[in-house]
């Protein structure tokens, strides 16, 4: 049958395939031997293969820990670089200051009231100094919240006229942890490209998504903020989690100009984002009673969602504070990282901010005698052939650029400063504003910044702008 | 279940869990072989005077585990609060409970919620049933004793009043006065006085524009000489020296191997640097060196690129722990795979060390080869600030591109001149050995504070050396109760729960002072043994003399 004539034949093959194996030469056998291992070795051993080439020995890991070298940990820089030789100042930083051993008149502290050599405000701290000595030696969670502060934050809310105030350690830290205590990732800010290091770093800190418009350009912003509102209709969802905030300062650090408050808070409640505002420049400084930008424009203060200022200019203490609404502000007690993880501010510093709020509130009159000497050397400065004044005319830390470039940014640097220099050696203290270039968003021109305080003499406020006007002559032309 | 998990979760990051570890053999075998390594011999060539071994002292921490109930009854508290906080939401929402909670203004409800609702329900329902122990405010020195402004809350602490009453001389065991530098006595503040009177209290500049004072200076160097090293930088604010310092230093292509328990600002400067950041288990010399030598070997993740430079980034005394960085070992580790090391002796610095010179002093360890010391002038010194020192090159690149020197407002001179003074005073150059002796109490205080709270069978964590004390309470009804009952006998603590530390791992911290009298070091022990066993927080299973249990467990790990 068919079934046992396919069996035979199979035996058949078998039987000769046997005697095949028997008949062949050996080296044919070992040829084949080796042929079916290394199949059989290709077969098990493919996917091993690939890992091992990626895998090193020991020893080769060995050698590429020798191997490495890093880079060094810092760079090494020139012996002359301008860090490296500071001014330095010989006793209190105020408006008599003695700069590298010469006696100058001070316009280049941040000092706008004069309150830094105060006698009231010295002997306020020294009273201070004596009841609770220096350090607090602890954050504020952890007996780290004195009765000053307390007083201070009260205080500053009455000042301010808002519901809460809370105080930082460092003028720096106030904004730049507010931000993040508030944007998270995945939020949205949009933030003036000129605005000022500390925001930059808290916008960082924050991890959002950061849109810059151009600085004071205010149809730049809506721009912006019309373009998010399409971005929202397409994804509803996402839009109604997304927190939006705006940040602008009061009277930019970086330019001098002042942000045109009242059309960004119409803009504010057409496209419901929160504003931040960084008067760091501004309080003490602007409006009737020097409640800083909001005063300057009649802005409702509540319209603003979060102002903050540090308390080491006006003051001239240190530190900083926010203010605002209870509903906004109790939350950075939490979650401000400057607030709750780092030691709270000295209690006489403290005391002396709060003897410099008094003394603004006893003397509104200050603020409008400050502004017009800021606008008398605002005037001064003007038309000087080579340098350009950058900044509005009540700002007291205004801008002197060169009004042509020299091309690279280290010769306008050098050209600035020595312009700074021969005023120094006149007897005039001033210096350029400083910069880390390369970490700055949009890095402002170089610049000398005339500071003007309230100290400041007529006579000494002419005889500075006839100054760097001679200095531009002699080293511009 | 759950309990398990996490317990086994914690202890991982601290393995050993008890060590006693001596000179040259050290709890970790790699650790020690590393040091074997001719590390202690280039050492004494450089120094020019023998040093046996790295460190002679016995290095003993301890984080003893609670017995099992105590996880699970914690977790079952949270759960019932939890619980609460939902109805009470509930009702809330109905309105047949009065919200005391700040509410956003109307012309603004329509916009995105400025928070996010957990974490305003943990506000809301956990922190303010306890919300009262927590910012006590002061007003007096917070020296050994201080004195407490009295508040009481007619709204379950959603407000507080203040009834105008002071609690007197209350023993202070929360603030950070390791060395007694926060006083005001007789003359000792002469001269801080004088220079506020001549200098004022502000500075109203940066260092780099006109904030670079003589004042300034002179600290800059003194810090440098009393830590042994080229140079020094001072800056404003201790937080700030972290997170505006770390990216001056790190960047992108670098890697930073960082401490588990890392300080915020150590973690925020990190961030701000833009450099990978990879996490080591607490104090873990084997997890240390795997990620050191993976970091090495296989290069920047997805480029494969050699990384530009490596920052292992350990804190001095770890200030929710006590514990101590095992620092010898590290130093080893970081000149074996050539990285740098930033060591932040924020707590450290003053408080343990010979003669007060932190953590370095305390491991006899060269401070040249620490690359970056940086410490804070909050806890030791009584002041404010912090600073950075190393070589010479460190500085001067700190001083030209420190976020801190470029736009921060400069240390007060206040500040300045207290800070002089205490480091004078802890170097002997004021002429006296008030300093030294303050060290000597402060280290006595500690142990002998660590040594009773042990006898009595509490749990605490940390290093025997360090001043830094935490006691552990677990569950979070406890904690409340606790510092209520402490402030009732005139006793100030600090407690701390979730989230500063692992839910289940909540805690009481002391903060030795040299400033503490054993008389008063005895009144708060007694009052805590009665206390201890009025809220049964005793949980501690170890024979009461320790020394011997130690001893064992040594043996068994010089063993493998």
């Amino acid at each position: 049958t068919l079934g046992n004539k396919m069996a035979t034949g199979q035996q058949w093959v078998l039987v000769e395939m046997v005697q095949a194996f028997y008949e062949a030469p050996a080296y044919h056998l070992i040829l084949e031997g080796i042929l079916i291992l290394w199949i059989v070795r290709l077969l098990f051993s493919k996917t091993y293969k690939l890992q091992e080439r990626s895998d090193l020995t020991e020893k080769e890991k060995e050698e590429l820990i020798e191997e490495w070298q890093p880079e060094p940990l810092v760079p090494p820089i020139s012996k002359d670089h301008p860090a490296l030789n500071n001014n330095i100042v010989s006793g209190p930083p105020t408006h008599n200051i003695v700069v590298n051993g010469r006696k100058c008149i001070n316009f280049a502290s941040f000092n706008f009231l004069g309150l830094l050599d105060n006698e009231r405000v010295k002997n306020v701290a020294l009273a201070s100094l004596k009841k609770y000595g220096v350090g607090t030696c602890g954050p504020r969670g952890f007996y780290g919240t004195f009765d000053v502060h307390l007083e201070l934050e009260d205080r500053i809310a009455k000042f301010m006229r808002t519901e809460e105030a809370i105080i930082y350690s460092y003028g720096f830290a106030t904004i730049a942890s507010a931000i993040p205590a508030y944007s998270k990732r995945g939020d949205l800010v949009f933030v003036d490209e000129a605005a000022c290091f500390a925001i930059q770093k808290g916008l960082q800190a924050s991890r959002s998504n950061i849109k810059y418009f151009k600085h004071n350009d205010v149809e730049d912003l809506e721009r912006l903020l019309k373009e998010q509102q399409l971005e929202d209709q397409k994804n509803p969802r996402k839009a109604r989690v997304t927190r939006r905030f705006l940040v602008v300062e009061g009277l930019y650090m970086n330019t001098g100009y002042i942000c045109p408050l009242p059309e960004l808070v119409k803009l504010k409640y057409k496209y419901k984002v929160r504003i931040f505002l960084e008067e760091s420049l501004s309080f003490g400084v602007l409006g009737e009673h020097g409640r800083g930008v909001t005063e300057h424009f009649g802005v409702n203060i509540n319209d603003i969602d979060l102002i903050s200022a540090n308390m080491e200019n006006a003051l001239a203490s240190i530190g900083g504070f926010c203010c605002g609404r209870s509903f906004v502000i109790d939350h950075q007690r939490l979650s401000g990282q400057g607030y709750c993880f780092s030691a709270s501010l000295p209690p006489m510093l403290a005391s002396a901010a709060i003897e410099a709020l008094n003394i603004m509130e006893d003397n509104p009159d200050i603020f409008r005698v400050l502004r017009q000497k800021c606008q008398r050397i605002h005037c001064a400065l003007q038309g000087i052939s080579g340098l350009k004044v950058v900044g509005d005319s009540f700002c007291p830390a205004i801008h002197l650029v060169l009004a042509r470039s020299r091309g690279l940014r280290e010769n306008d640097v050098k050209l600035l400063q020595e312009i700074v220099d021969y005023c120094m050696k006149q007897g005039i203290a001033l210096t350029q504003a400083h910069y880390l270039d390369k970490e700055e968003k949009a890095l402002p021109l170089p610049s000398v910044r005339v500071v003007t305080t309230i100290k400041l003499t007529e006579e000494e406020l002419d005889k500075a702008a006839a100054l760097i006007k001679k200095a531009a002559e002699c080293i511009l032309h | 279940m759950a309990s398990g998990a996490v317990s086994n979760g914690h202890a991982g990051p601290r393995e050993p869990r008890s060590a006693t570890a001596t000179g040259t053999g050290t709890g970790s075998g790699r650790g020690a072989g590393v040091l074997q390594n001719g590390c202690t011999r280039s050492r004494q060539q450089q120094n020019g005077k023998p040093k046996t071994g790295h460190y002679k002292k016995t290095f003993s921490e301890s984080f003893e585990q609670p017995p099992m109930y105590v996880p699970v009854l914690t977790y079952m508290g949270y759960g019932i609060v939890t619980l609460f906080g939902y109805l009470r939401d509930l009702l809330r929402s109905c309105g047949l409970e009065k919200c005391h909670a700040a509410q956003e203004r109307k012309e603004q409800k329509d916009f995105v919620p400025l928070y996010q609702d957990f974490e305003h329900f943990y506000k809301r329902n956990l922190y303010m049933r306890v919300r009262d122990n927590w910012n006590r405010p002061i007003c007096s020195v917070p020296g050994p004793t201080f004195d407490l402004v009295e508040r009481v809350s007619d709204d379950y602490n959603w407000t507080f009043r203040y009834t105008g009453r002071i609690i007197k001389d209350v023993i202070n065991m929360g603030s950070y006065n390791y060395l007694g530098f926060a006083e005001n006595k007789g003359e000792s503040l002469s001269s801080v006085a004088e220079v506020t009177m001549t200098y004022g209290a502000g500075v109203c500049s940066t260092r780099q524009e006109m904030g670079n004072l003589d004042k300034h200076i002179q600290l800059e160097r003194l810090v440098a000489q009393f830590l042994g090293v080229e140079a020094a930088m001072t800056f404003g604010m201790g937080f700030a020296t972290n997170s505006m310092n770390i990216p001056a230093l790190v960047g992108k292509g670098c890697l930073i191997l960082s401490d588990e328990l890392n300080h915020t600002s150590l973690i925020l400067g990190a961030r701000l640097s833009g450099a990978i950041i990879r996490v080591f288990k607490h104090n873990n010399l084997q997890s240390l060196e795997k990620l050191l030598r993976d970091a090495v070997v296989n290069g920047q993740p997805r480029t494969h690129r050699p990384w530009k430079k490596i920052l292992i980034v350990v804190e001095g005394i770890y200030s929710m722990e006590g514990s101590m960085v095992r620092l010898a070992e590290i130093v080893a580790l970081k000149k074996k795979y050539k990285a740098y090391l930033y060591l932040d002796e924020a707590h450290s610095i003053g408080a343990v060390g010979a003669t007060g010179r932190g953590v370095v002093e305390y491991f006899e360890v060269d401070p040249t080869d620490i690359d970056v010391l940086m410490g804070t002038f909050t806890k030791s010194f009584g002041a404010t600030g912090g600073y950075i020192a190393g070589k010479k090159e460190l500085v001067d690149y700190l001083r030209a591109y420190s976020h801190s020197a470029v736009y921060a407002t400069s240390m007060p001179p206040p500040i300045v001149e207290q800070i002089i003074r205490s480091l004078k005073c802890i170097m002997g150059l004021d002429g006296t050995t008030i300093g030294i002796e303050r060290v000597h109490q402060l280290r006595e205080n500690a142990r002998y504070f660590r040594r009773r709270l042990r006898e009595m069978g509490f749990i605490t964590y940390g290093n025997d050396d360090s001043p830094v004390v935490p006691l552990l309470l677990y569950m979070p009804g406890k904690v409340g109760a606790f510092a209520r009952r402490m402030l009732k006998k005139n006793i100030g603590v600090v407690v701390v729960g979730f989230p500063a530390t692992p839910i289940v791992e909540s805690r009481a911290r002391f903060c030795l002072s040299a400033a503490h009298t054993r008389q008063m070091l005895d009144t708060v022990l007694n009052v805590l043994d009665e206390m201890g066993d009025y809220l049964q927080f005793k949980y501690s299973r170890r024979s009461p003399s320790v020394r011997p249990e130690l001893y064992n467990e040594s043996d068994f790990e010089l063993e493998d």
